[in-house]
């Protein structure tokens, strides 16, 4: 297909663009095949918007004579309007923006495209692999192996090829357990607290169905986890209702009687479709500037989001203190095991592993327990807060996953090695990127789709030195502790650098941060020339010592 | 002195608690825990003391603190208990201002220190500072001796044209006597804030002097006739008032005015909605919802929001309009001390300083007549009285930093530590409820002002960021009051609830930071200074290079030791970085696993839940 086809319109003069605190310009509107350029006409001052078709969650438009004003929302919230002269250009640009921002194939998508400008120093698709991981691993336990079981996506289509099991565990038994467990997700390692040995183990439910069915490899996986005589926890993403409602359908949990040494504990997570009008409620109630204060409390209130993000932190908080303060294994599975329990065992390991705060650590734990663990990013992050569709599989999972490693982050603002930016970066690409790395549901479908050859990794350029800079935090001194956030409703804020970003003047704020960043440099040079004039003092009295005793 | 006393963790639902001695003395409330941390009360800021019903553990005293601080103590006997109780009732509640702390307080200043501490604040270089006297204002004399108006202080500027007789009738039509006066000239735009009560107009009772007057101040204002008359009542409210024979300026009357409402309710909802804030904040094992629909039912930010909206509106008339704008509420010492004060500090950067601060507070708070000592309950009276006006002012001041985090000298602890002090009675700016009776009170001998004890310690008040070229002099201030600006000051309603704070502070660290810069740039010179003599002059020059690529850091006094007991929250060490929160028990999922773990006291296995880590 020719993008040509779809572009009836690809130009347009006399455009006048309105943002929010900015002023209204005019200009050109180009449409390419995968942009909306916009460049004011006026030499002195060019600015030119690049806007992603992929970016775009919805467009309205409208006609005053024949002036027409085309409303675009952004996935990254953002909204811009731009009145076009002219009904017949405005109405083409219109279907064309339309038709281009929902492509239905993968593979017209702008990854596929798109040729970076510039130089790849690493290749991010192979930066993080696990077998890297495995050797750390190895370094201080041999309790674990690396199985390539799920080789060819047999055993379970959402899991990469390698997967960390116990090393008493073999494939055939592994096999069975796949039979056993929702879409073959077998209980894997997610985490290994080296501080005492203990594991974190992620899978799908149980599928025992109404006849409490079992499986005895299942069991034996999951206690091999454990010490001789310690229990383990099982933190179940579901209410003990859902959990036993969805026997029904062939699912179930874990029963007493035959996982005597684990402990259950229902947590329950919101999902789906009411996480996605949580977040559509949120985005409505941040955007509409003229509630009064009764009104803007209660549309926050009524759209349950910071509720979700307390529940979230309170599970991941659980898991991390069964962990290290009970110095117990854990187990962590919802349903599908690619949502809710990615989020509860991901925040864990921010919570529980420095490493996790650091830049790299975390972009590692991001391919690790999301892109490797199989959630549907593509599904997901289909659409955003501003989308008609409401298909039942959009969800802003990792957006609230996002926002409560943005809320730990405020807590201990120096205990990462990265900054906000970062967080809203990876939201962004999330929901529309020139990179490949989003894009599919799993590795069986990156791997189908060819991206490692095909498209750029988001972490080929994200890790470059000249883009690492914008996204450090100059606070940041490694903590190798524990990090135990605070959940209480007053220690919880909106996430305004998301929700607020384009709805309010934000100059201020970024200039104040710019001189906290000041301060810290200047304190850093500082103590560079200090130590240097030491020096050089101790070298001019170790001269005249040796002047003096010759 | 009662021994084996506990302090519960007020949010805790485990009954987790600190066992230690507790002491009363003349002036505090003293608990030293096994640890021997101490927490030292002051009797002043005591707001109620309530004795629970007897448990198994002993007899449950909780204390509610004007500061909002909340503790939880278990006594073991009853009659320990009982007596505590007693005493601290009598001890909080004081019948006499003799017996207030400030007259006794001694910080060992002497005579002439204390008397300089008094003159650190003086209003009439601060209206020299505004501008006046001048052609169009002056210094009346007419209040010299409390005379026209008791509430109001000595020294009033008022328009050249408007003449004593017309002062007198205007403030014999003004409830309380409080005619019209300057509160703020705005030297560019010519215009001025004036303030006074309500007037007594009722149906339909005038009184030409009145309207004189405000044509006098209409007209001492060059660049535009027209003025302004505010009543920041609710429209309701006023009407109500003119049954009693008040009320509010009829437009028909007075020519050149704009009459406008602005609808910021009276002390007696603004105490009802913080006693619900506070209902809610202090709820238990508090869901998000029942948060912020507490939040809302209590209306409390809805009242910033109309104090910070009036503010603006004030400040908008004399930036852009270059009018002149009266503010009046029913007696002009409540809502017209927050609206004038706020409109000004919006208009001039001086009141975004540290001295212009406090500057500002002895101007329109102090001077005109708040009245502290019943608002803040100094003195054992009228609970109807208690009102969280100033409480008010500093949240929108502390809205304001929020917005503008460069244009403020001062930190969010400096609002904080006069919040303290409005309430303990300690230092003598704040006795009494207005200048005439601080006089007779004779505070300026017997007690101590607060101010030069927060300038000498300014270094913990400086915000590290402030850019005092932000907003040259006279630009105005222009905050963004869509409601979704307006945050749950925690740090002010949760202060001593230290579970709930950041577990590292950033403003902490940029202070520590840009404070070691100072001493760096010291040890940089000495150095230089060293290698100079040893060295000769060829270095130098290289090392003066380096330097003008230096950032320029702000100026900082030394500071002497504080003179507050407790310790600041953070240590101000670099080595030693201490991160909070390496407890579970700190927050508030710790339950959920507590229920079926037993062996619980593994589980705290660091002190209090601080670690220190060596950096």
């Amino acid at each position: 297909m020719e993008f040509a086809e779809l572009i009836k319109t690809p130009r347009a003069d006399n455009v006048v663009l309105h943002r929010p605190f900015h002023l209204a310009v005019e200009g050109t509107l180009c449409l390419t095949g995968h942009h909306l350029i916009f460049s004011s006409r006026r030499h002195d001052n060019a600015e030119e918007l690049w806007l992603l078709h992929s970016n775009i969650d919805s467009i309205d438009k409208r006609f005053v004579g024949s002036l027409g004003t085309i409303v675009i929302k952004c996935k990254d919230l953002r909204i811009i309007q731009l009145d076009i002269p002219g009904m017949e250009e405005c109405l083409n640009i219109a279907s064309s923006i339309e038709a281009l921002s929902t492509l239905d194939s993968v593979t017209l998508m702008y990854p596929f495209f798109y040729r970076p400008m510039f130089e790849v120093l690493e290749d991010g698709w192979s930066s993080f692999l696990l077998e890297q991981e495995f050797e750390l691993l190895s370094s201080v336990t041999n309790e674990w192996r690396l199985s390539c079981v799920n080789k060819e996506f047999s055993v379970c289509p959402s899991y990469p090829p390698v997967v960390i099991v116990p090393k008493s565990i073999d494939d055939d038994a592994l096999r069975k357990v796949a039979l056993f467990r929702h879409g073959g997700r077998f209980p894997v390692l997610s985490y290994y607290h080296k501080k005492n040995g203990m594991a974190m183990l992620r899978s799908s439910q149980p599928l025992t169905g109404t006849n409490g069915r079992r499986c005895k490899e299942d069991e034996k996986l999951v206690n091999a986890t454990l010490r001789t005589g310690r229990r383990g926890f099982v933190i179940d993403t579901r209410t003990l209702t859902v959990a036993q409602q969805a026997r029904a359908k062939g699912g179930g949990f874990e029963q007493e009687v035959h996982y005597p040494q684990w402990r259950r504990i229902h947590k329950y997570i919101e999902r789906f479709n009411i996480l996605q009008e949580s977040f559509i409620k949120l985005v409505e109630a941040c955007n509409d500037q003229s509630h009064n204060m009764d009104r803007w409390l209660s549309k926050l209130e009524a759209s349950n989001w910071l509720t979700h993000i307390k529940e979230l932190l309170t599970a991941a908080c659980l898991a991390a203190q069964c962990i290290d303060r009970e110095g117990a294994s854990v187990l962590v599975h919802g349903s599908e095991g690619t949502d809710s329990t990615l989020q509860v065992t991901s925040l864990a390991q921010i919570i529980l592993d420095p490493r996790c705060r650091t830049i790299r650590g975390f972009e590692a734990l991001i391919v690790r327990e999301w892109l490797q663990a199989g959630h549907p990013f593509q599904q997901r992050c289909a659409q955003s807060a501003y989308s008609n569709s409401k298909q039942k599989w959009e969800a802003p999972v990792f957006l609230l996953f996002l926002e409560c490693v943005w809320q730990i982050h405020r807590q201990f603002p120096c205990s990462f090695e990265f900054n906000e930016q970062f967080l809203i970066m990876l939201f962004e690409h999330a929901y529309a990127s020139q990179f490949g790395t989003f894009l599919g549901n799993n590795e069986n479908e990156r791997a189908k789709l060819k991206l490692p050859q095909k498209t750029m990794s988001l972490w080929s350029w994200v890790n470059r030195p000249e883009e690492l800079s914008r996204f450090q935090n100059p606070l940041y001194e490694a903590n190798s502790l524990v990090i135990w956030p605070s959940v209480a409703p007053q220690s919880l804020q909106l996430w305004e650098g998301v929700f607020l970003r384009w709805n309010r003047p934000s100059r201020f704020l970024e200039e104040a941060e710019e001189e906290r960043i000041n301060i810290i440099k200047y304190n850093k040079e500082l103590q560079a020339r200090v130590n240097a004039l030491r020096r050089r003092l101790a070298e001019l009295e170790a001269e005249d010592e040796e002047v003096q005793e010759e | 002195q009662v021994e084996q006393v506990k302090l519960l963790d007020r949010f805790s639902t485990s009954n987790k608690s600190l066992t230690g001695t507790l002491y009363l003395t003349a002036t505090h409330l003293l608990f030293i825990d096994s640890s021997q941390r101490e927490t030292w009360i002051l009797h002043h800021h005591i707001a109620a003391v309530e004795k629970l019903p007897l448990t198994t553990s002993g007899c449950p005293l909780v204390i509610q603190c004007k500061n909002f601080r909340i503790v939880h103590f278990v006594v073991p006997r009853e009659r320990d208990c009982h007596d505590i109780y007693n005493s601290l009732l009598q001890l909080s509640r004081t019948a006499k201002y003799e017996e207030l702390y400030a007259f006794s307080y001694n910080p060992k200043q002497n005579e002439s220190e204390q008397v300089k501490g008094w003159q650190l604040i003086d209003l009439a270089e601060e209206y020299r500072r505004m501008g006046v006297p001048n052609d169009y204002w002056q210094l009346s004399d007419a209040n010299r001796d409390y005379k026209i108006c008791e509430t109001y202080p000595r020294e009033l500027y008022v328009p050249r044209t408007a003449s004593k007789p017309i002062i007198v009738g205007s403030s014999k039509f003004r409830s309380k006597g409080r005619f019209p006066v300057l509160s703020y000239y705005h030297k560019n735009k010519e215009a001025a804030i004036c303030r006074c009560s309500q007037p007594l107009s009722g149906f339909s009772a005038r009184c030409l002097e009145d309207e004189h007057m405000l044509q006098a101040i209409s007209k001492a204002n060059p660049s535009n006739r027209y003025m302004y008359v505010m009543d920041t009542r609710p429209k309701l409210n006023a009407m109500a008032n003119r049954a009693a024979g008040k009320g509010y300026e009829n437009e028909d009357n007075y020519s050149n005015i704009r009459f406008q409402f602005v609808g910021i309710e009276n002390i007696h909802v603004m105490r009802s909605s913080l006693q619900k804030l506070l209902e809610v904040s202090g709820t238990r094992g508090l869901s998000v919802n029942d948060f912020l629909s507490g939040l809302e039912n209590s209306g409390w930010l809805r009242h910033i929001k109309a104090v910070l909206d009036a503010a603006v509106f004030l400040a908008k008339a004399i930036a852009v309009e270059s009018a002149s704008v009266l503010v009046h509420c029913s007696d002009g010492w409540d809502r017209t001390s927050q609206v004038c004060s706020l409109g000004a500090l919006l208009l001039d950067s001086y009141y975004r300083t540290i001295k212009g601060f406090m500057v500002l507070i002895e101007k329109d708070w102090i001077s005109f007549g708040h009245k502290f000592s019943d608002r803040c309950c100094q003195l054992d009276g009228d609970p109807k009285e208690i009102s969280p006006v100033f409480t008010q002012f500093l949240e929108s001041v502390w809205n304001l930093t929020e917005q503008f985090p460069q244009a403020f000298e001062y930190n969010e602890a400096f609002l904080l530590q006069i919040h303290e002090h409005v309430h303990s009675c300690q230092f003598g700016n704040f006795l009494g409820n207005c200048q005439k009776e601080r006089e007779e009170l004779k505070l300026k001998e017997k007690t101590y002002s607060l101010w030069p004890f927060l300038l000498a310690e300014q270094k913990k008040y400086q915000n590290p960021l402030y850019n005092p070229d932000f907003s040259p002099d006279l630009t105005l201030l222009e905050p963004n009051t869509v409601s979704f600006n307006f945050k749950f000051w925690r740090n002010m309603y949760h202060q001593f609830d230290r579970s709930m704070h950041p577990r590292q502070s950033l403003l902490n660290l940029i202070m520590n930071t840009s404070e070691q810069n100072k001493q760096l740039e010291e040890d940089i010179k000495e150095l230089e200074a060293k290698i100079k003599q040893r060295n000769g002059q060829s270095d130098v020059v290289l090392e003066k290079e380096q330097e003008q690529t230096a950032h320029p850091a702000p100026m900082a006094l030394k500071s002497p030791p504080c003179f507050q007991k407790e310790p600041p929250p953070m240590p101000v060490n670099d080595a030693v970085r201490t991160i909070e929160g390496s407890n579970t028990a700190d927050n508030r999922y710790s339950e959920l696993v507590s229920e079926f773990s037993k062996a619980e006291p593994a589980v705290v296995s660091l002190e209090y839940g601080v670690a220190r880590m060596t950096c």
